[in-house]
């Protein structure tokens, strides 16, 4: 394929046709904050959390699904970009109801991780508090809709690579919410496998292992691109 | 069919008419205000009288909803309004002399007389049941000129040429959307007519299909032709149970006329409408979300590029245009790219429909060159405010903005509607007055987008939230002038990195309000409310 | 994929096609559009008009005929707002909240029928006679203030007409 020369804050990088501004700034070392995109499955550009700035666009443009182009100029860490997204952060942080001291994800949460990176040590907005369930009914997984962030990876995960498409969303707007089945107990869901690749794509404590404490839950979302690259060999 | 056989039928129908013509508008507006009882009351009060030089007809909209059901009398164009049922008898009389008990109208105000029409220059005129009555007005004509006489690269070329932009909304070029279209390679092409008409408080799509639905079917099938597809969907929003049944009927009549489907006036050219009825969701009249409606999914928008003229239905080449758009390509056939070019402002061609409506004198549709203003519209045709003043005219619905009265001079054009802050948006055009407070207004359209937001991005699904609660502070007389100052600053980030246009508009009525009614918000702030922050 | 869903067991819930002539109308739809998947909203669309609402069941029974996974199709019925997953009630009013209507006050149109109802827009009467819904725009905005009873589109409405209709609805007995 051929090369693509262009520069991502003022540094010369060099992608390849048809890869996107997040893979080639990962190849070379640039970090892009991102929560939704999850490698192995499909970019949804959804969170808005990679968004850059390209020079001569005149929108932002998210770096997970959008293209190298030869001689574009890409900035990634503008005064702009670092105010937005801390701004996403917080929406996410009022959305719903994080309490970080009592989660089984506290220290491995892509959420919390973003909002240390960026900085964001108090929420300017009011808290909606919504009521949300928590689901208990799998023998060995749960789902928490307080910690939810709706990213849709486990949607995709479950659709993409295990094959049965037990999640998908329900309702819309604020009201969305993550289902299984027909928006039944999870227990009772008839797809589910019990595969477990919904819980390692969660990037929250939204979805977890049942019997895990605070703190406890480790989890590599990189294990997701394995399976693909190993399924994918296999043919 | 061929030619001779559709001027047949035009010559037969026209042969066939009546000398005095009694038009009943059954159009929803009038519809709903009993003008269906009237126009049976009417033929059987012409039966009575026993004259064989009168006809009832059943026309589309007439304009002047407000005041309907209206009745139109040729040919001398004596206009009545409100009219009931039992008028019907008297109206009939007057025709021997007698005096009609039903109010007259005015054809000569200039809410009528202000009008230039292209797109609406049947609705109220022909009978929207009949195929044969739109083909005796030259309807057909256009697609059997373009299928024997040009190339595709020769309509694509006249349509560039007329200047026409979308009506949908946003102006992109038609001319330039199709010739994307056309280089796109797939294995088929689609087109498809976008009659979500989400804006609440407009209602020309509806019209057009529910008076004319044969132009939009006509200029569907002349953008197949031109791009290379063979299947149409006209999107259509379940509101609109009356324009799903009348374009059914459309279709159905063109089908066996054979002006639509299979080798369509046997030039080789196949092209098949199917209608697709939306199920109440405002963001389906983005084009991503329609074509994800039209698949049957959730119609939740994606990122742009790819765009449907490159991958959109089933990853074909889409063509997605508006009614209105359509709507204004067989007359661009038929009188050529330079007439349609010589309507209008130097960057916006033609004319644009619009729905007037809110506290104005006289409510319904219009269609003005692009490039009256705003005044013109408001205050002459549409006769101002009854009782009061124009305090701001909103434009573009929950993506626009409100203009101040002291801005009703503004042109009507894409360039300066944007740059006073507002859009053109599809046509709605409510007048607001002295009594309607704007941190109101800004809310109600808040509380919209909130509403119709799909909830796949961030900002849209929580900004919107946030906002509406933000708004719901100041109301309540307990933000503070740094509250204000964090909604505007959010405002900003929503609009620029929502994933969609419902996102990227949803601020525009608060930011609009904010610039020019910003003191009826500083009004409503408390300074000394005390609103800590929380810690995560 | 496609092995894993047609494993997936009939629920002992589903309705038994046989037996209820709305069975075979709602069948002979998704006959029409030969079982494709894209055809899921056209299909819901005649279910409703069939069956009033859109239960569990008979969404089951579209995802099972549709051979798509139940997650899908309850997301797009929970998605499209006409789409009602609860029966309504025997007669409906609703009111228009576009914007037209708002400008010329349907607030006080509904604040009017929610008060006289006893019970909030969106929902049914206890006794199941009377649902008040709203709308966002009826595509009548020349006449607005528009309200529909029971499928019919008034204009130019007020809340003393409102309520006169709603006693009307009222004292209709099945
Ligand atoms: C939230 C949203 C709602 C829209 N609603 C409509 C609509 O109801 N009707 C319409 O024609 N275009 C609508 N559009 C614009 C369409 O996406 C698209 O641009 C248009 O149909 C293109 O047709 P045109 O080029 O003929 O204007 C909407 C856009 C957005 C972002
Ligand atoms: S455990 Fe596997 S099959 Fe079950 S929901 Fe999660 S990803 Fe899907
Ligand atoms: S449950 Fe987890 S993976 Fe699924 S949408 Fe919510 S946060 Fe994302
Ligand atoms: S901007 Fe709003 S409507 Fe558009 S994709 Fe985002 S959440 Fe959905
Ligand atoms: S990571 Fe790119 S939008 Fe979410
Ligand atoms: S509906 Fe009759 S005049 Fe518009
Ligand atoms: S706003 Fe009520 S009918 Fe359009």
């Amino acid at each position: 394929m051929a090369a693509r020369t262009f520069t991502i804050n003022d540094q010369l990088v060099s992608g390849r046709e048809g890869e996107t501004i997040l893979e080639a700034a990962r190849e070379n070392g640039i970090y892009i904050p991102t929560l939704c995109h999850l490698d192995g499955v499909t970019s949804v550009g959804a969170c808005r959390m990679c968004l850059v700035e390209i020079e001569g666009s005149r929108t932002l443009r998210p770096a997970c699904v959008t293209q190298v182009v030869e001689g574009m100029v890409v900035h990634t860490d503008t005064e702009r970009l670092r105010n937005y997204r801390r701004i996403i952060i917080e929406l996410l942080f009022a959305e719903r109801n994080h309490i970080c001291a009592v989660c089984v994800a506290n220290g491995h949460c892509e959420l919390q991780n973003l909002a240390i990176a960026i900085g964001m040590d108090h929420v300017r907005f009011d808290y909606a508090f919504p009521v949300c369930e928590v689901d208990i009914s799998h023998g060995r997984f749960g789902i928490d809709h307080n910690r939810c962030v709706l990213c849709t990876r486990c949607v995709r995960v479950c659709d993409e690579v295990e094959g049965v498409h037990t999640w998908d969303i329900a309702g819309r707007g604020a009201d969305a919410r993550v289902i299984t089945d027909m928006r039944q107990p999870w227990g009772e869901s008839t797809s589910c496998t019990s595969c477990g690749k919904c819980l390692l794509a969660c990037p929250t404590g939204a979805i977890f292992r049942r019997g895990a404490t605070v703190s406890e839950m480790e989890r590599d979302p990189t294990k997701i691109a394995f399976i693909v690259a190993a399924r994918d060999q296999r043919w | 069919m061929d030619l001779s056989e559709l001027i047949e039928i035009a010559e037969h129908e026209r042969a066939s008419r009546r000398s005095i013509r009694i038009r009943c508008c059954t159009a929803l507006g009038c519809q709903s205000a009993g003008a269906l009882s009237l126009k049976q009351r009417l033929e059987e009060a012409a039966t009575e009288v026993e004259r064989q030089d009168i006809e009832v007809i059943g026309v589309g909209c007439m304009g002047l909803c407000g005041n309907g059901p209206l009745v139109m009398v040729d040919p001398d164009g004596v206009l009545y309004e409100h009219v009931r049922a039992a008028d019907a008898p008297s109206i009939v009389a007057a025709l021997d002399g007698g005096e009609a008990t039903a109010p007259l109208g005015d054809p000569q105000h200039p809410f009528f007389t202000g009008q230039k029409r292209i797109v609406l220059e049947h609705s109220g005129i022909i009978d929207p049941e009949r195929i044969e009555s739109y083909i005796a007005a030259g309807g057909y004509q256009a697609l059997y000129h373009v299928l024997h006489e040009m190339t595709p690269a020769d309509v694509i070329d006249v349509i560039t040429r007329s200047g026409l932009r979308g009506r949908g909304g946003a102006g992109y070029p038609t001319g330039l959307k199709w010739a994307t279209v056309a280089k796109s390679h797939g294995n088929r092409k689609f087109v498809v007519c976008n009659a979500d008409e989400g804006d609440p408080g407009a209602f020309m799509d509806r019209s057009i299909i529910e008076s004319d639905p044969h132009k939009v079917l006509e200029g569907m099938a002349i953008a197949a032709y031109a791009v290379g597809a063979d299947q149409g969907y006209v999107y259509v929003r379940a509101e609109y149970p009356l324009a799903i049944q009348r374009l059914q009927k459309a279709i159905a009549q063109a089908r066996r006329l054979g002006v639509l489907g299979a080798q369509i006036f046997d030039a080789g050219f196949t092209f098949r409408v199917d209608i697709r009825v939306g199920a109440g969701a405002f963001v389906c009249g983005e084009e991503t979300a329609l074509m994800a409606s039209i698949e049957g999914r959730r119609g939740q928008p994606r990122p742009r590029p790819p765009y449907p003229a490159e991958s959109g239905l089933w990853g074909q080449p889409t063509l997605i245009n508006n009614v209105e758009t359509y709507a204004n390509i067989a007359p661009i056939i038929r009188h050529g790219a330079e007439w349609f070019a010589s309507i209008g402002t130097e960057t916006s061609k033609g004319t644009k429909v619009f729905a007037l409506t809110g506290k104005i004198r006289h409510t319904g549709l219009i269609e003005v060159p692009m490039g009256a203003t705003l005044r013109q519209i408001v205050e002459e045709m549409g006769g101002g405010v009854p009782d009061g003043h124009v305090k701001a005219v909103q434009t573009g619905g929950p993506s626009g903005g409100c203009i101040p009265a002291t801005l009703l001079d503004t042109p009507v054009d894409y360039e300066s509607v944007q740059r006073v802050g507002s859009i053109m948006g599809s046509g709605g055009m409510v007048v607001m007055d002295d009594a309607t407070h704007m941190v109101d207004v800004a809310h109600f359209y808040m509380e919209f987008c909130k509403d119709e937001s799909c909830g796949k991005c961030i900002p849209c699904r929580a900004g919107t939230a946030q906002m509406l609660h933000m708004l719901d502070v100041i109301r309540a007389g307990q933000a503070t002038p740094a509250d204000l100052e964090q909604l505007e600053q959010l405002c900003l980030m929503v609009k620029e990195t929502s994933l969609c246009g419902l996102g990227q508009s949803a601020p525009n009525p608060v930011l609009s309000t904010l610039k020019y009614f910003r003191a009826e918000y500083e009004a409503l702030l408390n300074h000394n409310a005390d609103r800590a922050t929380t810690e995560p | 994929m496609a092995v894993t869903r047609s494993q997936r067991p009939t629920p002992e819930s589903a309705p038994h096609p046989s037996g209820d002539n709305r069975f075979r109308l709602l069948e002979a739809a998704m006959k029409k559009h030969q079982y494709r998947p894209d055809a899921l909203i056209e299909v819901l669309h005649r279910a409703q008009e069939l069956f009033g609402y859109l239960s569990t069941d008979l969404l089951l029974y579209i995802a099972h005929s549709l051979h798509l996974p139940p997650s899908r199709v309850y997301g797009v019925a929970t998605f499209y707002h006409f789409f009602s997953m609860a029966p309504k009630g025997q007669h409906s009013c609703v009111v228009c909240l576009g914007t037209a209507c708002y400008v010329r006050g349907s607030a006080a149109i509904l604040a009017a029928a929610e008060r006289h109802l006893g019970i909030k827009a969106g929902t049914t009467t206890p006794d199941g006679h009377i649902s008040l819904e709203t709308a966002r725009c009826l595509g009548a905005c020349g006449i607005a203030p528009t309200v529909v009873v029971d499928g019919t589109v008034t204009g130019h409405q007020t809340p003393e007409q409102v309520l006169i209709w709603i006693e009307r609805l009222a004292q209709m007995v099945e």
